[in-house]
């Protein structure tokens, strides 16, 4: 982690964390028990946070569990990430009048809330870093992507408890944060105490922390944060072996497990869906009855969708066999060649969101361990 | 023609939102075939390569990525050949002299004519993947001398598919382009072979070992096209292609031109086929 300081806070030095985010402007984003389990939401204060609440997670399947204390961040990655406010489901690109016969673009673009984002786990956000890269790095930058990256405010915190499906240890994106946080929280509790030691990685990180009351770091504090870490590889719940994942994946095109794993996949696209980094989207024109105006519209897009990709004379990928090995090399291969890292963060959503409990790692280490030499 | 507002500058810099064209003259081509030429209402076009593509948008339907098929040395307007196949190119197909479109572009790779001065050339066009080809064309005969034998094998599925009818008399009439031409179906009134163009690729004469290929038309053509050639015994270093996929944005981030790692938007849509024959053996990539 590259933090430029540490203090130690409690409970209530992170209501006055919320308390400083909301006065400078920003709406706080955080964990919220909603509809059955642990999403980003709305949070005014702590009590908003979802207390003594984890989940069980394992291939297809999520539940909510209580826990046997009150941690405030002690689950793992549930179904949305923060992708959805980054890059919208759905967003306006423009909207355009039609006059005599030409037309003119009357709004683009639009207003952008500044966000805070409390509890940005680590595979979250190296997430955050991967769809930087996509729509902001070296290539084209998409501007309404820039405008709300720019008016993100990051509370990043290490994941202590990993799921049954994580695995960011095998990713190099977890447990521990990486960079690109204002502020990270580690969570310390055990019988006596619950506290949070605070990273601060940046200025108005560190100006946000001004009015909130902390106490120094003791080696004892610091001794804490490190356990979290190492249990939380420790308890990983999956492993993917990437040494030389790419070129494994370029050899197998043609591997007999991608209809295997095509007699199992619905094609249903949850995974693109849950995925934190999963770019792809659809560019839709409409216009009303009249056709006096016309609005151009960009919304999220799977490419297990039948017409995903089509040519003049048909549609490219008609196998689920072609579909699903499209996304999977995209994810782990051609992302690399594509923008210099992998696509995948390891925060384990495609395994547990995918209805008949598909697991990328297992589909990946059959075809590694099958290969044809 | 009034147009009220002019684009905000912030706007300019949104890659999404096109820039309003006018049609200033319609050709029709074929029955399904039109040929558009453009001009910006406001300011100048940008310059645009052979090879490289516009997105054209029309009013409220949708937008869908065309190459350019006009003289690329000419002043003037920017030229399309557009086939009427969904929506969206029906639309186009449909618009008149005076007709305001959007424009994207131009975007993606060119054919990089002037990398083949001095070589024999072999262009290979199928059904409109002749437009994308045209350019080239102009572009060798406004410098014919610079290269050395150039054939121009043209497929089409009948005689009333051939595009630039009138311009492929006056190549043909030309002792210096070799300009072959094959139809997959014909009336008695046909005199031409039948057959599919790679059936051309043999007749043609060049130096294999310096000859350079540019080849545009369905991917199964563009395939066999590029293994003929190279039986024939070109480099694939040597083989252009020129790729289509359906195209969202046409700046590499909706994802759906995917082709291995490439994006066809960015990375093409011109191609070698060192770079993407092997993506092309495989089906469904």
């Amino acid at each position: 982690m590259v933090s430029r300081s540490r203090v130690v806070i409690d409970r209530g030095g992170l209501q006055a964390l919320i308390a400083a985010l909301r006065s400078a402007g920003y709406r706080v984003i955080g964990p919220t028990l909603t509809a059955g389990a642990i999403v980003p939401g709305e949070v005014a204060a702590v009590d908003d946070l979802p207390a003594g609440w984890t989940d069980e997670q394992q291939g297809g399947q999520y539940r909510l569990r209580r826990r046997d204390d009150q941690a405030l961040f002690g689950y793992a990655a549930g179904p949305q990430s923060w992708k959805q406010f980054l890059f919208p489901p759905r967003s306006l690109l423009w909207r355009a009048n039609r006059v005599d016969h030409g037309e003119t673009v009357t709004e683009a673009g639009g207003p952008v809330d500044a966000l805070a984002f409390l509890g940005v786990r680590s595979c979250d956000l190296a997430a955050i870093r991967v769809q930087d890269r996509v729509f902001a790095g070296d290539g084209l930058v998409d501007p309404g992507y820039r405008a709300r990256r720019e008016r993100v405010f990051i509370v990043a915190v290490t994941c202590g408890t990993p799921g049954g499906t994580c695995f960011c240890a095998s990713m190099g994106t977890g447990p521990a944060v990486g960079p690109g946080f204002d502020l990270a929280l580690t969570e310390l509790i055990d019988g006596n105490r619950h506290e949070f030691c605070l990273d601060v990685g940046t200025d108005r990180g560190e100006e946000i922390i001004g009015s909130v009351p902390s106490r120094p770091i003791e080696p004892e504090d610091e001794a804490a944060a490190h356990r979290v870490v190492e249990g939380a590889t420790a308890r990983m719940g999956r492993l993917l072996e990437v040494g030389g994942i790419k070129e494994l994946l370029y050899r197998n095109y043609q591997h007999p497990r991608w209809d295997d794993v095509a007699s199992r996949c619905l094609a249903c696209g949850n995974c693109t869906m849950v995925c934190p980094t999963c770019f792809c989207h659809a560019v839709e024109d409409a216009s009303d009855l009249g056709g006096q105006t016309a609005e151009r519209w960009r919304s999220w897009d799977s490419c297990f969708s039948l017409d995903f990709a089509r040519v003049g004379t048909g549609r490219v990928r008609t196998s689920t066999r072609s579909r699903y090995r499209q996304w999977l090399t995209h994810k782990l291969a051609t992302w690399i060649d594509q923008f210099g890292t992998s696509g995948c963060v390891g925060c384990g959503r495609c395994i547990t969101w995918c209805p008949v409990g598909i697991d990328i790692t297992e589909e990946v280490r059959s075809i590694r361990r099958t290969e044809e030499a | 023609m009034t147009v009220t507002t002019e684009l905000p500058e912030a706007w300019q810099s949104e890659p999404m939102v096109p820039r309003q064209y006018r049609v200033v003259s319609r050709r029709r081509e074929t029955h399904d075939v039109v040929t558009l030429a453009l001009e910006p209402l406001h300011g100048r076009g940008s310059p645009v390569r052979p090879g490289q593509f516009n997105m054209l948008y029309a009013f409220g339907i949708g937008e869908v990525p065309v190459s350019i098929s006009g003289d690329p040395a000419a002043a003037g307007p920017i030229v399309h050949s557009i086939r009427a196949a969904g929506l969206v190119t029906r639309a186009l197909c449909d618009s008149h002299p005076g007709t305001v479109v959007g424009l994207r572009g131009p975007f993606g790779t060119d054919w990089g004519v002037d990398t083949a001065v001095g070589r024999d050339l072999v262009i290979v066009g199928g059904g409109i993947g002749l437009a994308p080809l045209r350019p080239v064309i102009y572009s060798v005969l406004a410098n014919r001398e610079r290269y050395g034998r150039v054939s121009v094998l043209i497929g089409a599925r009948s005689p009333a598919d051939l595009l630039y009818t009138a311009e492929l008399q006056n190549w043909r009439s030309r002792f210096d382009l070799d300009v072959r031409v094959t139809v997959d179906v014909a009336g008695g009134t046909w005199r031409g072979p039948v057959g599919i163009v790679t059936e051309l690729i043999p007749r043609a004469s060049f130096d294999p070992r310096s000859a350079i290929a540019f080849v545009c038309g369905p991917e199964i053509m563009i395939r066999f096209a590029a293994r003929s050639l190279v039986d024939h015994g070109l480099d694939p270093a040597n083989i252009r292609v020129s790729l289509e996929r359906n195209m969202k944005c046409a700046i590499g981030l909706c994802g759906h031109c995917q082709l291995g790692s490439e994006f066809v938007c960015r990375d093409g849509p011109v191609f070698t086929y060192a770079r993407v024959g092997r993506l092309l053996a495989i089906q469904e990539v």
